[in-house]
């Protein structure tokens, strides 16, 4: 499970789909590298991920993880945002019948983990129907 | 002159009818529903809270607004659910729209008022020229306690908005608060449900606050009720805003636009916000709004805007608010609604 010191690392990414893109040759890393995989160049500007896409795949989970228990069950799908990035997110706010490859969902704040009553409440991104 | 430059709002999408839960606690759906002149609420889902809604909202009034987050100079939340008792909501909200590390931040408490009262900071701080921009959200996830009245409109949404002074889209003509200490309705620290007096949240409470500062805005002014194209009043329940609206010589259609109550219930902080987001997707350039919030304890906080040109530019850059509340809405069953709202004690 994150620790909030790693939830707080992650903060750029997870509230504000902040990505880097290789300015030599435009290929964008999410989360963010230190060298380019595909032309081994350093040099990154920082750009924010559009805010709606469509669904790639999905699958539903029944049999989640402990921490996610009590949302059991959840859908799960990789969808492609507008500029091309795809993206492993929680689909929600949607029932599973509705689900289809190709639909279109937007980007929505969302929280994703707490721990128990007293602990940190962890936010980020998820997918709702557009 | 400074005004709102961006508006935005968020609604849950699930719903809950008010027969739905009379059913469960045996009482006459009909007469609640004649009574509040409420048929059904707002419900978040449980990944949504004060933070996310606050969040969602604010991106929708930056995509009005077209400005840099970065030169957005306070955020304020106002809301009386904030999800930590210790740690501050608008520093998320701050964060996740960019607007951090140069910009103040405050988390307000008063009742269903904190939404307006963040309004009042914002566009007070632009006016004094200590900042550029000024974001103020009202939002709520409000609970009623199981089998309470306020159970049929307790529900949940929020309301953004951005101050600046250049690409105005409704200035701020006037302002006035009305404020005196009224134990109406409450929540002590620790108590899960708040407790209200009855009809004593009526007389003494929400019309006295709200006549007296709405009298006092239009003394002020010198405008008269005729004047105003559109009003919106807190409305706690459906009755309520319609009769203070009576009292006060507006007539029905003035205030129609901004009245969400009977499809949303009653959302604290965001409910008169989210009446001036639902307003403003209808008004026309030169149109005069009064709005006037209520929250226990008690206050008022009333403003006079003139929409702006921009209006017709900034109007479609973001979802309407009447298009959020009658879209995609998921109808809930009374047991899956006690769980979206803790209401169920669980082992540990």
């Amino acid at each position: 499970m994150p620790t909030p010191s790693r939830y707080w690392r992650e903060i750029p990414q997870r509230y504000r789909l902040e990505a880097a893109k290789c300015k030599n040759c435009g290929y964008i890393a999410f989360p963010p590298r230190l060298v380019c995989p595909r032309c081994q160049s350093r040099a990154f500007e920082t750009i924010i991920l559009a805010d709606a896409g469509k669904i790639v795949t999905y699958t539903i989970i029944r049999v989640p993880p402990q921490p996610f228990s009590d949302q059991a069950p959840y859908a799960v799908g990789i969808v492609e945002l507008d500029d091309g990035v795809r993206l492993t997110g929680q689909i929600v706010d949607c029932a599973f019948e509705e689900l289809k490859i190709g639909k279109k969902v937007k980007v929505e704040f969302r929280k994703v983990y707490e721990e128990g009553e007293a602990g940190v409440i962890y936010y980020g991104y998820k997918f709702v129907p557009a | 002159m400074e005004g709102i430059i961006g508006y935005g709002a968020s609604i849950p999408r699930n719903r809950i009818k008010v027969e739905e839960i009379a059913k469960v606690w045996g009482a006459d759906a009909p007469s609640y529903k004649k009574g509040l002149l409420v048929e059904e609420k707002s419900v978040p889902s449980p990944d949504q809270d004060t933070i996310t809604m606050s969040v969602e909202a604010s991106k929708s009034a930056l995509k009005r607004a077209g400005i840099n987050p970065k030169e957005i100079g306070a955020v304020y939340i106002g809301s009386e659910s904030h999800p930590y008792a210790v740690k501050p909501s608008g520093t998320v909200l701050a964060e996740a729209i960019g607007a951090t590390p140069e910009v103040h931040t405050a988390d307000l408490e008063f009742a269903c008022k904190a939404g307006t009262e963040g309004m009042f900071i914002a566009w007070g701080l632009v006016k004094a020229g200590l900042i550029k921009y000024g974001l103020a959200v009202g939002a709520d996830t409000s609970q009623g306690a199981p089998g309470d009245a306020l159970e049929y409109t307790a529900a949940a949404g929020a309301a953004a908005y951005l101050f600046g002074r250049e690409k105005v889209v409704a200035e701020v003509l006037e302002t006035y608060s009305y404020t005196t200490d009224t134990p109406d309705f409450w929540r002590r620290e620790y108590q899960y449900y708040p407790q209200h007096g009855g009809r004593f949240t009526g007389d003494p409470a929400y019309f006295k606050h709200i006549i007296g500062a709405a009298k006092g805005i239009m003394g002020k002014s010198g405008l008269k009720p005729t004047d105003f194209q559109y009003v919106i009043f807190h409305q706690p329940n459906g009755k309520f805003p319609l009769r203070v609206g009576e009292i006060l010589g507006f007539a029905k259609k003035q205030i129609e636009p901004g009245w969400l109550v009977n499809k949303l219930g009653n959302t604290y902080s965001g409910s008169s916000p989210l009446g001036l987001t639902a307003t403003l997707d209808i008004s026309k350039p030169g149109d005069l709004v009064l709005i006037v919030s209520y929250g226990s304890g008690a206050g008022s906080d009333a403003f006079i805007l003139k929409v702006t040109d921009r209006i017709n530019e900034v109007r479609e850059l973001a979802p309407k608010t009447r298009e959020l509340l009658n879209k995609n809405r998921i109808y809930l069953e009374y047991g899956t609604y006690a769980k979206f709202r803790h209401k169920i004690r669980k082992a540990e």
